[in-house]
């Protein structure tokens, strides 16, 4: 029988594989959001048909709603639209778009091709108003609050699975504080 | 044998080649940089403090991402308008976060990143005293015990005839 001490080494080891697993699950490229429980930063965009009011900071009080950074260009943004058009369907939350970093004929062409979730879509051309919310790819969305503060920041492609985990219990939540 | 002097001439050459290939290697591009040169040098030395939070490894001085590329062109125009190389770094933590920093600051948070290579090094350091001390231990054994009345005639005779061969 070897002495307990002589198991301290393997104990070491096995301690750092464990932490190191640990470090592999996590995701480098979600880094956490600074805006969670803050209002949203002020912006005035035009909006994708230019006919109304345009699409700003006000149009996200008053209703929970989820804000959904997306552009034409994005693999990711393809693979979680139909998703987005069943979430519009139901008519459960209003869904806002934030088309960012992209040319309005080719956002226009690709809504008209996939179709339109989105209450409402403002145009962020430069990529100023996805900076002032820390985007840092698309597709990402937000889950925004009555009072307009935003409320989570979810990364990459909704998934019906990250719908049902993160959204969901959170839209409950947040409804429920009427 | 003549081919294959100085093999290594040539590697340190290569590597010098390539050296001067890899050098030039900025991302920034004509139309970011800003007429002040002292505002450009500004400009310059944040955004190599500042990570890419695309690309990750990179800062955003060295990264070709688009993001990257609109971070530099707000970092620059921060500056010119007046921003100082604080606020203009606190304007991009205020976004992304102390991730932005490649240099993060000491926080409760951090303090594990500070101080975590010092206190391995410092286990590791006890860790080779206790084991290294323990084995010069084993290489002085205790004095020997005197020879026995027996063993002493033993000897005796063992030299003794060793000298009368």
């Amino acid at each position: 029988m070897l002495p307990a001490r002589s198991f301290i080494p393997l104990a070491a080891f096995l301690a750092v594989a464990a932490l190191l697993a640990i470090g592999l699950q996590n995701d480098p490229h979600k880094i956490p959001s600074m805006l969670i429980d803050k209002p949203t930063p002020d912006f005035a965009l035009t909006s994708l048909t230019g006919d109304d009011n345009g699409f700003s900071h006000h149009d996200l009080k008053g209703n929970v709603s989820l804000l959904n950074v997306f552009a034409s260009w994005c693999p990711g943004c393809r693979v979680e639209h139909p998703m987005l058009m069943q979430l519009a369907a139901r008519g459960d939350v209003p869904i806002y778009g934030l088309n960012w970093k992209d040319r309005q004929a080719d956002s226009k062409r690709w809504l008209a091709k996939n179709q339109n979730p989105y209450a409402r879509v403002g145009l962020d051309e430069s990529g100023r108003v996805g900076i002032d919310l820390g985007v840092t790819g698309v597709p990402e969305t937000f889950v925004i609050d009555r009072t307009g503060r935003i409320r989570y920041r979810y990364p990459g492609p909704i998934t019906q699975e990250v719908w049902q985990e993160h959204f969901e219990p959170l839209l409950k939540d947040l409804r429920g504080l009427q | 044998m003549r081919g294959k002097k100085k093999p290594w001439l040539k590697v340190t050459a290569a590597t010098l080649l390539m050296g001067l290939v890899l050098a030039p290697c900025h991302a920034v591009t004509p139309d970011e940089v800003l007429k002040d040169p002292v505002l450009e040098s500004r400009a310059r030395a944040l955004s190599q403090q500042l990570r890419c939070v695309v690309c990750q490894n990179q800062s955003i001085d060295d990264s070709n991402a688009p993001l990257a590329h609109d971070l530099r062109v707000l970092l620059r125009e921060r500056l010119a308008a007046g921003d100082s190389d604080q606020q203009a770094t606190d304007f991009l933590v205020a976004r992304y976060g102390n991730f932005v920093l490649l240099k993060p600051p000491l926080h409760w948070n951090t303090v594990p990143l500070w101080i975590g290579p010092f206190l391995i090094l410092l286990i590791a350091g006890i860790g080779f005293r206790r084991y290294f001390g323990r084995s010069k231990h084993a290489a002085t054994p205790e004095a020997p015990s005197p020879l026995s009345d027996n063993e002493e005639q033993r000897l005796e005779m063992l030299l003794g005839d060793g000298r009368s061969v």
